[in-house]
């Protein structure tokens, strides 16, 4: 995995108080370049079929993952297991709306896993605000904060849909397009103003590593 | 009009006794004296739990009504009693001293409505919401579709259908027209 | 023929990538009888392949300092050294190993010597559930170790010898001279120390998935994920070997290697997929309980 030569400039991570500034890392995210050919296909093959969600219900969706895993739906059959830290696992379900502070739990989550990551966003909530379009509490699009690779419509999808938003996934892997972190890389700022906009008290540092 | 009633009349000037239930009954006081009523309650007429306290915003009549539900496990009957603070300046006499689970409520409806109870613990510190700069969103001045229009990003597109119609439009569209 | 010591180095490697693949084949296998049992279809055989493959092409991972490093290969080298010292097929060159270099005691110490050496690493990482799962997996292990070396101790003193090949060696001529035949209570406190040794789920205190989500490796990720999942594997079939050869009268060939050490492993799955897990508390009492007895009372068989 070869890395970018330009390496950004350090954060300021001012939402810290100046004395705690040297505990946390300073170093902005930075792009990935994936491997050449059939060894990256080969790579890709493997993160598809080796899913591991991470374990975060993040709204009421994430009823909908505990079918998943009961021998009805069985989701450990397309390699697809949860895990319980961010530092293991590979896919981001967004389970539904997200409150202001779920998105800020949400955006550690995610910069704390390891890339290559997936999310998949759930429910209509997460593309336009959904029943709480009108909440003052709630964002309408997760994609404005962190970058999504598929979505499921519904309120709520049903396992078979979450099941067959998996298979997109998959398919999206393999074909090369499941390149939401060095997206994040690159649009760092974009997202950072994004996610800041809504978060008021940024108490946390601007990267999470 | 019960003894009880009659007693909350004559020592607080409570008014307004409804039977909501045979076991349920609310009852209206002045504000000022939420605190010995609740005392007088708790103490000498066997209601000792609160189960919960919530408020009401009744702007029409520019008032806060504030709720509290007691519970006599006793004699299995509750009572509600509405007190109505000012809602241009809301400050109420804290209960925690008589309830101890009573402050959380207080610091729900401090962060909430805006509500004031001096001297209850914590009760400046953020509730539920993180960072909010906002009035106090469960006003029903606040208008929360501005606030969300002003503040989170929306994705161009969105219709609303009236279910009814849609649905009739749908599945029978030679019905419809 | 005596190979020399570069034959010999070279035959451990192939010993060593046979006991890799048969270990990850093993728990892929077991996967997928405990979603049997369960009712559901389970993941394919070859999944632990994938999730190596997964965790090892991971393009970014962090680092907690030196130890936190060093924790992974300290486990992989308690894997690969537990294994070196046990010879896998009894008689044979290719499988033998270095088991005439080191005894029981040795092969002991390096069970042991991964899961302290993960602890320390664990412990840089920081997290609270690694110092809580640390923590609960040494006072297990602390507690499954006394049956364990009660019936260790019972084996060496029925053969006389602490030397693994000729514990195997003892044990040939069919049945009756196993030590499951000969000796029944040292094994019956070995296996229930083995449940124990394996985690799973009656005495899965250490990962506790309800409580302390995955225990130790909680900060691990990427390609040092993927040592510790390959090393389960070598650690696994190194534990399974060893078993067979203390109380199951070793294997002769490969082919009952592998039935003899499916057998053992399924054990694991038999009591887990029957059982719900213990506290704690409850789990290091129960070991220092009937298990203990029944070890102290090999060890007085064996010795009378």
């Amino acid at each position: 995995m070869s890395e970018k030569k330009t390496i950004p400039a350090p954060l300021a991570n001012e939402g810290l108080p100046p004395e705690e500034r040297g505990l946390f890392c300073d170093a902005a995210p930075r792009e990935y370049e994936p491997a050449r050919g059939a060894w990256e296909r080969f790579l890709n093959w493997a993160r598809s079929e080796s899913l591991w969600l991470l374990g975060f219900g993040t709204g009421c969706g994430a009823i909908e993952l505990r079918p998943l895993m009961t021998s009805r739906f069985d989701m450990y059959r397309y390699g697809i297991q949860p895990r319980p830290t961010p530092r293991q696992s590979s896919v981001f379900v967004i389970g539904g709306y997200a409150s202001v502070k779920t998105l800020k739990r949400i955006v550690r989550s995610y910069e704390q896993m390891m890339g290559p990551k997936f999310v998949l966003a759930l429910g209509s909530c997460t593309i336009n605000g959904g029943m709480y379009w009108d909440s003052y509490n709630t964002i309408k699009r997760i994609d404005q904060y962190i970058p999504v690779d598929v979505y499921i419509a519904g309120c709520m999808p049903r396992p078979e849909a979450l099941l067959a938003g998996f298979q997109e996934l998959k398919r999206i892997i393999k074909s090369g397009g499941g390149e939401g972190q060095n997206e994040y890389a690159r649009n760092f700022d974009w997202y950072k103003a994004n996610q800041k906009k809504v978060i008021k008290d940024w108490n946390m540092p601007d990267y999470n590593w | 009009m019960n003894e009880l009633a009659k007693e909350l009349a004559g020592r607080y000037g409570a008014r307004g006794w409804h039977d909501i239930r045979k076991d349920l009954a609310s009852v209206e006081v002045d504000a000022i004296r939420i605190r010995d009523v609740m005392a007088y309650l708790r103490d000498e007429a066997g209601y000792g739990h609160l189960s919960f306290m919530t408020a009401i915003d009744n702007i029409e009549r520019g008032a806060f009504t504030l709720s509290y539900a007691l519970r006599d496990h006793d004699a299995r009957r509750g009572l509600i009693v509405h007190a109505d603070v000012d809602r241009a300046e809301p400050t109420v006499d804290s209960i925690h001293l008589l309830w101890g689970q009573a402050w959380t409520y207080q610091r729900e409806m401090r962060e909430w409505f805006g509500i004031d109870f001096p001297g209850s613990p914590r009760v400046d510190e953020e509730f539920v919401l993180e960072g909010w700069e906002g009035p106090p969103m469960m006003r029903r001045d606040f208008d929360s579709l501005a606030y969300s229009d002003a503040t989170y990003a929306e994705r161009p597109g969105r219709v609303t259908h009236d279910p009814a119609s849609h649905m009739r439009e749908k599945l029978y569209p030679e019905a419809a027209q | 023929m005596e190979p020399t010591i570069i034959g010999r180095i070279g035959y451990a490697f192939v010993s060593l990538f046979v006991i890799t693949n048969y270990g990850l084949l093993l728990i892929g296998s077991m996967a997928r009888i405990s979603a049997k049992v369960q009712g559901r279809v389970g993941q394919p055989v070859w999944q632990p392949y994938i999730d190596i493959v997964k965790s090892s092409a991971k393009r970014n991972s962090i680092g907690h300092g030196a130890m936190f490093y060093l924790g992974p290969v300290f486990r992989l080298a308690g894997g690969v050294g537990t294994y070196m010292f046990i010879p896998a097929v009894f008689g044979s060159v290719l499988f033998r190993n270095f088991s005439d270099s080191g005894d029981l005691l040795l092969v002991m110490y390096f069970i042991f010597f991964g899961q302290l050496g993960m602890a320390l690493g664990a412990g840089e990482g920081g997290h609270p559930y690694s110092a809580i799962g640390v923590s609960r997996g040494l006072a297990q292990m602390t507690a499954f170790e006394v049956p364990f070396a009660l019936s260790v101790i019972a084996v060496a003193a029925q053969y006389g010898t602490l030397d693994i090949n000729a514990i195997v060696a003892a044990q040939q001529g069919g049945f009756a001279h196993w030590t499951l035949a000969t000796n029944p209570l040292a094994v019956i406190a070995a296996i229930v120390a083995f449940l124990g040794m394996s985690g799973h789920n009656p005495f899965s205190v250490v990962i506790a998935p309800q409580e302390i989500p995955i225990g130790p490796p909680t900060e691990y990720q990427s390609n040092l994920l993927g040592m510790l999942q390959t090393n389960r594997a070598i650690f696994n079939g190194a534990k399974l070997v060893l078993y067979m050869n203390l109380y199951f009268g070793g294997a002769t060939n490969i082919v009952a290697m592998v039935i003899k050490t499916f057998l053992i492993y399924f054990v694991n799955v038999f009591v887990g997929q029957a059982f719900p897990r213990l506290r704690t508390d409850q789990s290091i009492r129960f070991f220092l309980g009937a298990p203990t007895l029944v070890g102290i009372a090999s060890v007085i068989i064996a010795v009378i």
